[in-house]
């Protein structure tokens, strides 16, 4: 993508103050990093990214490295052999508890549990230095259950907000483009999802369907998309009737090449903030699903399915307090960078500061 | 302006039709028989667990017969014209789950909801107003940075979250008692009592309720208050006003503010079927018996026509805060031509 083809406002500026020019993206990123704040929530989200990219380097029952029988073994880097039919476990460690071996040398990862570790010997302890977040009613270690739910909660984010986008843009680019009654038509349909009660579509569409965090992800992503629409809309009407645009139609150029080619690059920029912002709405509302017990199956631990124990179990306060600052650290995240993103994206802001 | 009513009244049944058309067919088409759910309920285990087929063909029959009462045999289309004629006369059939009148049942519960949600809006506007004034009219100074900040993060807290916390900490757990951790009056609640003491019963019930469901939409909102009193504040008549000797106090109280608060008028749309949504968690998590703890046990309890009762009630109350707003917008702003909304 070329510095040209940034919108006319911001052009002026970009000559002013930038050296060699590495295109938008560049020029975002260098704008981005001098608010320390948004970069201090894209750190944020960084680090949520390892963790979950990591998890079972993190928190596992299976340590890095063994040394049994004569023999080592790496069961951690073992186990996504075996996850992807590349080889098998050997007998001897054939579901075995590896915390039991006896004579045994390993090295554990910092957490050495998984979440659906169940001890029913340790329910409910709280903090400890054994169980860090202390364990809920099954003896589960709740900093594990935190460090793989991490991975659930940005996957929702993502997948959600990309089924979101992709209805988003179409729809949005559709009516903007051809106006008219195609934009009539497409614009009461936005109007439609817009009052419909989402949440409420929501609970109802994941309690009648079987639990699973595809169906969760995809409802979401389905209910969410008429901000992303409604901008791509407006920002499709208005550079349609820029001079590149009729040109571009002048020469013969396919609709669907103006469409996606031409305009869609120059209206990605509002667009991007509400993607983020809508990232941050797919983690709280899957947040709140899992914690009605609903969506996800019910053996699965979440962020949300941790604090729905708590609100039962009102003494155990590490339930509460932990998962639900996850989610809180997470949301504000992307709210940051969100910001952060809105004010180096939206021209009329700029300068403001 | 009758005209314009009109118009927007015939808009809005294209988009009714939309709405309860995609709440109808989700219904209709989610896996899991209703008739095979109350069967399984009505006869016990006996249903599930290997029965004779002689009683397997009664229960069968039954279902059917049970599947006629209800009209979940005829063609789709067919069903839902039907239910349009019932919804013509406020009838929303019978529930699946106690065959009482789905009407009656949520007119039980609205009183609770609206309660909520008024009081939750009454406060937005309280909090945000003021504070979006304080910090419009002292900006980038310390006491604006602060509400800035603390709104921004306040609105990134998640209401679970904040629910739990509230559940945990001080609803009478192994922490403090400051607020009852449910319901909407005391257990040694009596008719006798004064009414002060009722009042002061009922505040102290729905306090945490309507905090939880409001601090989100102040915290957005202030920050809404807050950018558009700067825009006035950076009009030509301000200075006019000024210029001509007005003391400040009257500058921004009568000019600005009046004029700032014209677009809020436009959020409270946007706020109600947020509200309507929150009172799902809310209610659920204070066990209060309000339209939304009513949504999430008919929804557990696949209670079609209550659930489609109630999809269908909060999205004509979002139709009408979308319709009431607009004219409040037209009312307050003379600059506003009925009609030729601006996008």
């Amino acid at each position: 993508m070329s510095a040209l083809q940034l919108r006319t406002a911001g052009a002026e500026e970009m000559v002013v103050d930038s050296g060699p020019s590495g295109g938008l993206w560049a020029d975002v990123w260098r704008r981005f990093k001098r608010n320390p704040i948004a970069l201090t929530g894209f750190y944020v989200v960084c680090f949520l990214a390892f963790a979950a990219l990591f998890a079972d380097f993190l928190a596992n029952d299976k340590p890095y490295y063994l040394q049994y029988g004569g023999k080592t073994y790496f069961p951690i880097f073992r186990s996504y052999l075996v996850g992807a039919k590349l080889g098998h476990w050997p007998a001897e460690l054939l579901n075995v508890d590896y915390k039991k071996l006896e004579g045994a040398r390993q090295i554990f990862p910092p957490i050495p549990y998984r979440p659906s570790n169940i001890n029913l010997l340790e329910p409910l302890e709280p903090p400890s230095a054994k169980h860090w977040f202390g364990t809920d009613k099954l003896g589960r270690d709740v900093m594990a259950g935190m460090i793989h739910g991490s991975r659930i909660s940005l996957s929702i984010g993502f997948v959600a907000v990309g089924i979101a986008v992709v209805i988003g843009i179409m729809l949005g680019a559709i009516a903007g483009y051809f106006g008219s009654w195609v934009d009539l038509v497409i614009s009461r349909f936005f109007e439609v999802m817009l009052s419909i009660p989402t949440f409420f579509l929501l609970i109802t569409v994941a309690a009648l369907l079987p639990p699973s965090i595809f169906i969760t992800m995809a409802i979401i992503g389905m209910t969410s998309w008429v901000g992303i629409a409604r901008f791509t809309r407006n920002e499709f009407l208005r550079i349609r009737n820029q001079d590149y645009v009729t040109s571009a139609i002048a020469l013969g150029v396919t609709d669907r090449k103006v469409m996606f080619k031409h305009i869609l690059p120059n209206a990605l920029a509002p667009v991007i903030v509400s993607v983020v912002l809508g990232i941050a709405g797919a983690i709280l509302v899957e947040s709140s699903l899992s914690f009605l017990g609903i969506g996800v199956p019910a053996e699965l631990v979440t962020w949300g399915s941790i604090l729905q124990e708590a609100s039962t179990t009102t003494f155990a306060w590490w339930l509460a307090v932990f998962p639900g600052f996850a989610i809180f650290i997470t949301v504000l995240a992307y709210y940051l960078v969100g910001e952060g993103l809105r004010e180096v994206l939206d021209p009329r802001l700029r300068g403001l500061r | 302006m009758s005209g314009y009513l009109i118009q927007r009244l015939l808009l809005m049944i294209p988009t009714f039709i939309g709405i309860t058309l995609i709440g109808f067919l989700i219904m209709r088409l989610a896996p899991g028989d209703p008739a095979e759910l109350r069967a399984a309920g009505g006869l016990g285990a006996a249903a599930g667990a290997g029965i004779s087929t002689e009683k397997r063909g009664a229960v069968d029959e039954a279902m059917a017969q049970w599947r006629a009462q209800y009209g979940l045999d005829k063609p789709l289309h067919v069903q839902y014209w039907v239910w349009l004629k019932n919804l013509a006369t406020l009838s929303f059939g019978e529930s699946f789950k106690d065959s009482q009148s789905v009407w009656a049942k949520i007119s039980e519960r609205v009183p609770v909801t609206v309660t909520l949600n008024v009081w939750s809006l009454i406060v937005v506007y309280l909090v945000a107003i003021p504070l979006g004034v304080y910090s419009a009219t002292h900006p980038n100074s310390l006491g604006d940075k602060v509400t800035t900040l603390a709104a921004f993060i306040l609105f990134a807290v998640p209401l679970v979250w904040a629910a739990t916390m509230a559940i945990v900490f001080i609803c009478g757990g192994d922490f403090y008692y400051l607020f009852p951790p449910g319901g909407l009056e005391s257990l040694e609640f009596s008719e006798n009592w004064s009414i002060w003491k009722k009042f002061k019963d009922h505040a102290w019930h729905i306090f945490l309720p309507v905090v939880l469901l409001s601090y989100d939409g102040f915290a957005g909102l202030s920050r809404y208050m807050r950018s558009s009193m700067l825009e006035v504040l950076g009009q030509d008549y301000v200075q006019v006003a000024r210029a001509k000797g007005l003391p400040e106090r009257i500058v921004i109280l009568k000019h600005v503010l009046r004029n700032s608060l014209i677009p809020q008028v436009t959020i409270l749309a946007s706020i109600l079927p947020g509200l309507i949504g929150g009172s799902v968690i809310i209610e659920t998590i204070f066990s209060i018996p309000g339209l939304g703890q009513l949504g999430f046990e008919s929804v557990l309890a696949r209670d079609y026509p209550t659930v489609l009762a109630l999809f269908t009630v909060s999205a004509v109350l979002t139709l009408i805060g979308i319709l009431l707003s607009d004219l409040l917008l037209a009312a307050v702003d003379p600059r506003i031509v009925f009609g030729r909304r601006q996008q």
